[in-house]
């Protein structure tokens, strides 16, 4: 026998902080790869706001402008906000949906596998691929919609809509916890397209019936939205700490959730 | 129960190594419906154990437990003497499940590396290519692979940390003849290498390839256990079928009998060997007539040993 006698029958795990990182870095980086081959997640998440900036930002309305920010600088804000939502939400809740529901979750918890390797690296991938939108965007309006902002304002802009990815990781999580592996895109889609619709993410907050911005101050994308805006100088609804404490509390909320999830899987038999 | 001291070889004999996992007096129940109901069952260092019975029997329910992945109702379950949730004895465990859906986009080889990273002593990459026959298709993705192919990277995933006590469930459902074998090949030379398996199957033919010892279970309860020819004693056999003025009675008291019922006018017997039973059946009874031997095939003869426990379990309800 290759391995020695354990006696200490429930002795902890000691692994290294080196291997532990190699996992982490290994996990995330195949949880890129997976994503990034799958053309549904790459061809229709992460373009179609590129392909709505194109068109309304771009070909059309580029010389308008909205409270006083040019159209093409708006629309960063709020298609970038649109991104990070999609590439968080099917980047999380899509995989996770299928993982559990047709087992290969199961097979992975059987494994050493350190559990939070499996969702940090879904956390850490939405947050990558929400960094490519963003830059995609900004490039693109830089190129041809006449979008300049200073390199300070451009690296807060980024790193805002970065971090804002979190909270719809989060929200993946919950849904993928409870969605079945079959309904889970169509269940995104139900939150998603609305949600994105009712924040002022397609058609400019003060342009929507009064109704729908009520609505708007519960959602969270309205204020990861106002956030970025307030980046590009087009957001003046709520202070940023208020923006912050709803997208922070909503977290929780989700991760409670998926918390609640992750519990009801350990007893439930799945295959 | 024993705790774990240093392995010994696989055994020649019939010396009892030490218990790498067991189950003692579980019961687990999904809601209603009971999964197992108080199985007592040990794997012991260096053998391969089947695990055999219909869908349903409550097979993967208890490879479930051995890993971790579901607690029992009551009773104990334990693996190298600790809780097999415990991450350091699933360093030392692999398992190959009945996955619905692996992802698709990755290629076998970057399936394989990840999952060696989390072991501590991990095998390199090659040798588990090698061992589970993907050499050739190491880097094509994983949802282009065939049903045969597919269930080989669940093996080698199962390998990979190169660990003590491997648990198979249903490692060959929905393979092709060749591929079955193949296999089979493979998990005898994880034997030959010292490890020890537990392998669910509802194939009796594959249990007798691959075990030493069997367990039968049927409706969460293990029904009969043994060495595969002990099993094997116990299932095969010739099933006579024929119409006699015979009792069931006199047909009983026939040596060799094992199991007589009446199946419409006609009454089935099930014995080891058909011809003394013949004999006698012809010596005694001149008019008997519509007579058929048939040899019982290995799996009805196994569903005739697990039809008892089903008997016995509607009479109950």
């Amino acid at each position: 026998m290759s391995s020695p006698a354990s006696v200490l029958s429930n002795a902890r795990i000691e692994r290294s902080p080196s291997h532990t990182a190699t996992i982490y870095l290994k996990e995330s980086k195949y949880e890129f790869l997976k994503n990034l081959r799958l053309r549904l997640y790459t061809a229709s998440v992460l373009s179609f706001p590129l392909m709505f900036y194109v068109l309304f930002g771009l070909v059309l309305n580029s010389k308008e402008a909205i409270g006083g920010t040019a159209v093409p600088t708006y629309l960063i804000a709020t298609y970038g906000t649109f991104g990070v939502m999609g590439a968080s939400l099917f980047g999380t809740a899509a995989g996770l949906a299928s993982d559990r529901g047709l087992g290969w979750l199961q097979v992975k918890r059987a494994s050493p596998m350190p559990p939070f390797a499996y969702f940090i690296a879904k956390v850490v991938v939405s947050m990558i691929f929400s960094g490519i939108v963003v830059l995609a965007l900004i490039l693109l309006g830089f190129a041809f919609g006449g979008v300049r902002f200073p390199l300070g304002e451009m690296s807060k802009l980024v790193a805002t809509l970065v971090v804002g990815s979190i909270p719809f990781s989060a929200m993946g999580l919950a849904i993928g916890y409870f969605a079945g592996p079959q309904s889970a895109p169509a269940t995104i889609n139900l939150i998603y397209l609305p949600m994105s619709f009712a924040s002022g993410l397609w058609v400019p907050f003060m342009f929507l019936p009064k109704i729908v911005r009520q609505i708007a101050l519960a959602l969270p994308p309205y204020h990861l939205s106002q956030l970025a805006l307030g980046i590009v100088s087009a957001g003046k609804h709520e202070s940023i700490s208020t923006h912050w404490e709803v997208l922070i509390a909503f977290t929780m909320i989700c991760l409670g959730i998926a918390r609640i999830g992750f519990q009801r899987d350990q007893d439930k038999l799945y295959g | 129960m024993a705790s774990i001291a240093t392995f010994e070889p696989r055994p020649s004999t019939t010396t009892v190594t030490p218990t790498v996992a067991s189950l003692e007096s579980v019961t687990k129940n999904y809601g209603q419906i009971p999964a197992l109901r108080g199985v007592d069952f040990d794997v012991h260092a260096g053998e391969v154990v089947a695990l055999l019975g219909p869908n349903g029997a409550g097979k993967t329910t208890a490879v479930k437990l051995l890993l971790g992945l579901t607690q029992p109702n009551s009773g104990k379950v334990r693996v190298f003497a600790g809780d097999p949730s415990n991450p350091i004895n699933r360093m030392r465990t692999g398992a190959m499940l009945q996955v619905g859906k692996v992802p698709e986009t990755l290629k076998v080889r970057e399936h394989i590396d990840l999952f060696s990273s989390y072991y501590q002593n991990p095998l390199p990459l090659a040798e588990v290519l090698a061992a589970a026959g993907l050499e050739k298709i190491s880097d094509r993705k994983f949802g282009d692979l065939s049903g045969g192919q597919r269930q080989r990277v669940l093996f080698g995933l199962a390998i990979c940390g190169n660990p003590d006590l491997l648990f198979l469930d249903e490692p060959t459902v929905g393979l092709d003849v060749e591929s079955r074998r193949a296999l089979w090949d493979e998990i005898r030379s994880l034997v030959d290498r010292g490890k020890t398996v537990l392998l669910t199957t509802h194939y009796l033919e594959e249990a007798d390839a691959l075990a030493d010892r069997i367990a039968v279970i049927n409706q969460g309860a293990i029904v009969a256990e043994g060495t595969p020819a002990e099993i094997k004693a116990k299932t095969s056999g010739k099933r006579i079928r024929c119409m006699t003025s015979l009792s069931l009675d006199a047909l009983r008291r026939i040596p060799g009998v094992a199991e007589v019922h009446e199946d419409r006018d006609a009454v089935e017997i099930h014995a080891s060997q058909a011809e003394p039973v013949v004999r006698q059946l012809l010596a005694q009874d001149s008019l008997l007539s519509g007579l058929e031997v048939t040899s019982a095939g290995l799996e009805e003869a196994f569903l005739a040993l697990t039809q008892d426990t089903n008997k016995n379990a509607d009479r109950e309800n």
